[in-house]
């Protein structure tokens, strides 16, 4: 079967060339990061980092490091509130189906669909009526809203998979309903938490249209608007605008290693990604 | 609540990792039966109450504060102190006569059809290729959900330096097959192309992990009887793989509908909507309204934002009677 062998080589060359051409522009943001300022403008440009300059990244260091505190505490507070809002209830969906749970699950499926921008139109009037504008928390409630309606129905999805008999079982022992969340379902549904608990974070940490309206002139910026504030400066430093890109990225380069399969789940369960 | 494709493709993709988590789909009406008795109700409105809440205090008065901006004619002060006057449907007159509206709108459809063309078609030829299997298949395949899981200012900024004219990698490589300098960003013959490329490049991993594991539910058997009465590989594609894949391609091309519609970030970062309107869609017509300059005008901005509402519940709506009509 040696032709099957040599098929299964090609193929496996033609991907290689294909997720290189996929993957160009990332390369082409790394090498730009790299770039030493002089040489941006240079033509041709250099298709490799040759003559690698770390002076981006320090500017990263310098300027940014703020920006990614106030992300990752922004991502974390989203993920916290995302779980403790639709874990029960996708439970509730799933396993206890009370009536007017179909029209909770057809309000959820709409609220997807709501641009980002009409939402932030909103939010900007409620929070400067309420004070709460340029606070981090506050970007935090405005964040889960793209999170929460999909985790609902990926814990719904995921804990209508559990069998009856367990949660039966359980409450012959006498637990209640609380408890047997607690004790038993949220347990089982490990998968589901990590993957609503990834993309959660992901949506937070790449948030630019809340972060640019209702934070943009607070001490606790996020770091979308830290690269945003760079592209606007005037002498555009484009290799310490692309360090910072990379660094950007790295929650979504350790996603992709680590929980892969988790993230083809959460895609693959009818994520519409805001 | 219809969670029926959410699960049914949450299953399938599950049922490739680990088929013994359900090995045993339950038969439908099992699944609505209840294993807590009925006067419980009000326990399981408890676990539902936490969201029913959010829902009224972050969805259902953000769009109450929108829709009630684009009645009335609200000025800076009035935005703060309140009190602004109740005007009807003229932000909506005022935007619909505004010229922008007809190239705003355009654009929109030209940059959410043209996007999820190039997504469907290029995410499903690389689906069929990666379903071939072959050595490094997972890993590449993984490899290309990057651009999907990157944030979009970061895609956006790169594309942007990208597409610069004069010391752009793209004008390079053009230039090196003999192809003279494109403005891609700053020229309004190329701006929307230049958008559209950048987020048929984000686009492209969402459509080939759905349609990917749409495919993993073709049996096998098909294909070897296929073989067997000598079907070549197109045939194959043509009678096999498209007609079974539609219920899932209908699917992902909606979702790719309704998503794109709303991508404001990448095209605001890439050219703000310009040079002039020539990028310019309802979202980030509506965002200019807003937020765009140090006078915000937010009434007609609202009014763009709520058209951009209809249009995305229409697509919506079909969407949920499409995932209504499949069996679970």
């Amino acid at each position: 079967m040696t032709s099957r062998v040599l098929r299964s080589r090609r193929n496996t060359v033609i991907g290689i060339v294909l997720t290189a051409v996929m993957l160009f522009p990332v390369y082409w943001m790394i090498n730009v990061s790299l770039t030493p300022q002089q040489d941006m403008r240079k033509s041709p440009p250099d298709l490799l980092p040759l003559h690698p300059t770390f002076t981006g990244y320090r500017a990263v260091l310098d300027d940014q490091l703020p920006y990614l505190w106030v992300s990752l505490l922004i991502g974390l507070g989203t993920v916290t509130l995302t779980l403790v809002l639709s874990a029960p209830a996708g439970y509730a969906l799933a396993k206890l189906r009370p009536r007017g749970a179909g029209l909770l699950g057809l309000l959820l499926l709409i609220a997807q669909m709501v641009p980002g921008i009409v939402m932030a139109m909103g939010f900007y009037g409620i929070f400067l009526n309420l004070g709460i504008m340029n606070t981090w928390w506050g970007l935090v409630v405005a964040d889960s809203t793209i999170a929460v309606p999909f985790g609902v129905m990926i814990f719904a999805a995921f804990m209508s998979g559990i069998p009856d008999e367990l949660l039966s079982a359980a409450k012959v022992d006498g637990a209640n309903l609380w408890r047997t969340f607690t004790a038993i379902v949220l347990p089982v549904s490990r998968n589901a938490v990590v993957t609503v608990s990834l993309f959660s974070f992901l949506w937070a940490w790449s948030d630019f249209v809340f972060a640019n309206t209702l934070d943009a002139g607070g001490d606790m910026r996020p770091i979308t608007l830290g690269i945003y504030k760079y592209i606007g400066n005037n002498n555009q430093e484009w290799n310490a605008i692309m360090a910072t890109a990379v660094i950007a990225s790295i929650p979504a380069a350790v996603l992709l290693v680590l929980a892969q399969r988790y993230v083809a789940a959460g895609v693959t369960a009818g994520a519409v990604k805001d | 609540m219809s969670t029926a494709h959410a699960d049914d493709l949450h299953r399938s993709a599950a049922t490739s990792r680990a088929p013994s988590e359900h090995a045993d789909p339950p038969p439908a009406p099992s699944r609505r039966s209840r294993w807590v008795p009925r006067g419980s109700q009000l326990a399981a409105w408890a676990f539902l109450l936490p969201v029913v809440v959010y829902l009224g205090a972050f969805y259902a008065y953000p769009l109450y504060r929108n829709v009630d901006l684009s009645l009335r004619h609200y000025t800076v002060r009035s935005f703060v102190q309140g009190g602004a006057p109740f005007s009807g449907w003229d932000n909506f007159r005022q935007v619909i006569d505004n010229p922008t509206f007809s190239t705003a709108l355009r654009n929109t459809m030209v940059f959410t059809l043209v996007s999820i063309l190039f997504q469907y078609v290029l995410g499903l030829a690389l689906a069929v290729f990666f379903h071939r299997g072959f050595r490094l298949a997972p890993t590449l395949r993984a490899l290309f959900l990057i651009p999907w899981l990157l944030p979009l200012i970061v895609s956006a900024s790169t594309w942007s330096w990208m597409f610069n004219s004069e010391s752009g990698v793209v004008n390079y490589g053009l230039h090196l097959v003999g192809v003279g300098k494109v403005d891609w960003l700053t020229s309004p013959h190329w701006a929307l192309t230049s958008v559209i490329i950048a987020n048929i490049w984000i686009g492209i991993p969402f459509n080939l992990v759905i349609l990917y594991s749409g495919l993993q539910n073709i049996p096998a058997e098909l294909y070897e009887a296929a073989s067997l009465d000598g079907a070549t590989g197109w045939q194959q594609f043509r009678r096999i793989t498209f007609p079974l894949l539609r219920p899932v391609s209908a699917i992902t091309v909606l979702l790719g509908l309704i998503y794109t519609l709303k991508v404001f970030d990448l095209i605001w970062i890439m050219t703000r909507g310009g040079p002039g309107d020539s990028s310019t869609t309802l979202s980030t017509w509506s965002y200019r309204y807003g937020f765009g300059s140090l006078l915000p005008d937010f009434g007609p901005g609202a009014a763009v934002g709520n058209i951009l509402i209809l249009i995305a519940l229409a697509f919506g709506l079909f969407y949920i009677r499409l995932q209504r009509s499949q069996p679970a």
